[in-house]
């Protein structure tokens, strides 16, 4: 029930091998990826937790193998398909047919503006705050989508079961989950929730030292 | 939306390997199919190689070191204040400071992708995204810190912030002994990318380059 990207903990990676210098595109098509994903987007055809679980769904051997641009890459050229937008003649190089979308196109001029509109995520909800800073919570056992067995979601699987507080309350946001399975936005109430280190690992640096997760509330129930 | 196929289903396969050619055939195809406008590509790698960087962070953390209320009111409610000086946008929507005492050191990771405050420190550097980053930051953050050449006295508790939201986190750097009388300018050359990240310190005046 796990997916690869759920990478919280795991062992084995070696060290992290900062760059102060790089540029902001190492290499020319990663600039590229980035802008044909963004403009892509601007479509309209997914938002963003559809996008993100399109990588996620990458096969494990691909999502390992891929550098970061290839699974976007790969990811967009999935989604474009699944959602009609190309056909898998036209993603050969066949003669691509025209197309009504093409009047949602982001042109040059709309860039600034779209990048400066952003995409916000809290949405008015039904559903009221269950718990105050301060309160002690639980996390799921299991870290899966209770929508869609195996489907997007945000709760890391290191963080699954685990004992926490409530830290902060952010509003209520899309829930992920429901998202990126075209089932609505689902909003509900969203918290920052912290863990100290001796929750989450058999044998933390320094069991006070705390992680901090950004949860919705159907991940949690109350603790004692 | 299906959730799931076997590799030989996924359509990027029709794709050629090369990473370049991949992104070459999709723009290539998409603007044939009139959805796609070259110079829209041009003027988003513009927008993040030349206009959207940690500049615009570094201009926050010196405004919090220099001003108190301001400070105060980052730290209540920062979504609100870096809006005003015009950095909201795309993945910045909802933005968190959180500020390093003698007490607490605080560090920003996405597990689960690459999730970063954009409007106010650009695209993400290659170890953010990387691997080891991502599954060691929130498990041994202190070892991660040492690949950095940072090392904190034992008795500050460190906070790791996995962004698993659409929330975005800002660290709030501590302002370095020494400064009292810096210019704003010789400030912003201490307020360092990973220093708003997490992995690093604000540099000492004596450190600074020229």
């Amino acid at each position: 029930m796990t997916r690869v990207h759920d990478m919280g903990g795991r062992f084995g990676d070696g060290p992290v091998q900062p760059q102060a210098d790089a540029p902001v595109f190492e290499q020319d098509w990663h600039g590229r990826a980035l802008a044909v994903t963004l403009a892509a987007g601007a479509l309209g055809q997914w938002n963003i937790d559809v996008s993100r679980h399109a990588r996620e769904r990458l096969s494990p051997k691909d999502y390992a193998r891929f550098s970061y641009y290839e699974k976007w890459m790969s990811a967009l050229a999935d989604l474009l398909v699944e959602t009609g937008v190309l056909t898998q003649e036209e993603l050969r190089g066949a003669d691509p047919a025209q197309t009504a979308l093409a009047a949602r196109k982001l042109t040059a001029c709309k860039v600034h503006e779209t990048l400066a509109a952003g995409g916000p995520a809290d949405r008015p909800s039904s559903i009221a705050p269950l718990f105050q800073r301060g309160d002690r919570v639980r996390t799921r056992r299991i870290a899966t989508n209770r929508l869609v067995d195996g489907g997007h979601t945000r709760l890391p699987r290191y963080a699954a079961g685990a004992t926490g507080h409530i830290l902060r309350y952010h509003g209520t946001h899309v829930l992920p989950d429901s998202a990126a399975h075209g089932l609505g936005d689902a909003p509900e109430p969203l918290y920052a929730v912290a863990f100290r280190a001796d929750q989450l690992w058999a044998n933390p640096e320094h069991a006070e030292d705390e992680v901090i997760l950004d949860l919705w509330q159907s991940y949690l129930e109350p603790a004692s | 939306m299906p959730h799931d196929h076997h590799d030989h289903d996924h359509p990027h396969a029709l794709l050629p390997p090369d990473p370049a050619l991949r992104v070459k055939a999709l723009e290539t195809v998409l603007t044939r199919k009139g959805l796609i406008d070259p110079q829209a590509l041009d003027a988003i790698i513009d927008t993040y190689e030349n206009r959207i960087g940690p500049r615009n962070g570094a201009d926050v953390v010196v405004r919090a070191w220099t001003d108190s209320a301001f400070k105060q009111a980052l730290l209540q409610d920062a979504t609100a204040v870096v809006s005003k000086l015009g950095y909201y946008g795309r993945q910045g929507e909802h933005m968190v400071v959180v500020e390093n005492t003698d007490q607490t050191h605080n560090m920003i990771v996405c597990t689960l992708c690459s999730c970063y405050p954009w409007p106010l420190l650009g695209i993400p550097p290659a170890w953010y995204k990387s691997d080891a980053y991502r599954a060691r930051a929130v498990r041994e953050p202190r070892k991660v810190l040492s690949d950095f050449g940072v090392s904190l006295p034992e008795d500050t508790a460190i906070r790791v912030w996995d962004s698993t939201a659409e929330i975005r986190y800002l660290v709030l750097p501590q302002r370095p002994p020494g400064t009292e009388d810096m210019s704003r300018t010789d400030l912003m050359s201490l307020v360092t990318r990973d220093s708003m990240i997490g992995t690093g310190l604000a540099r000492s005046p004596d450190k600074a380059g020229p």
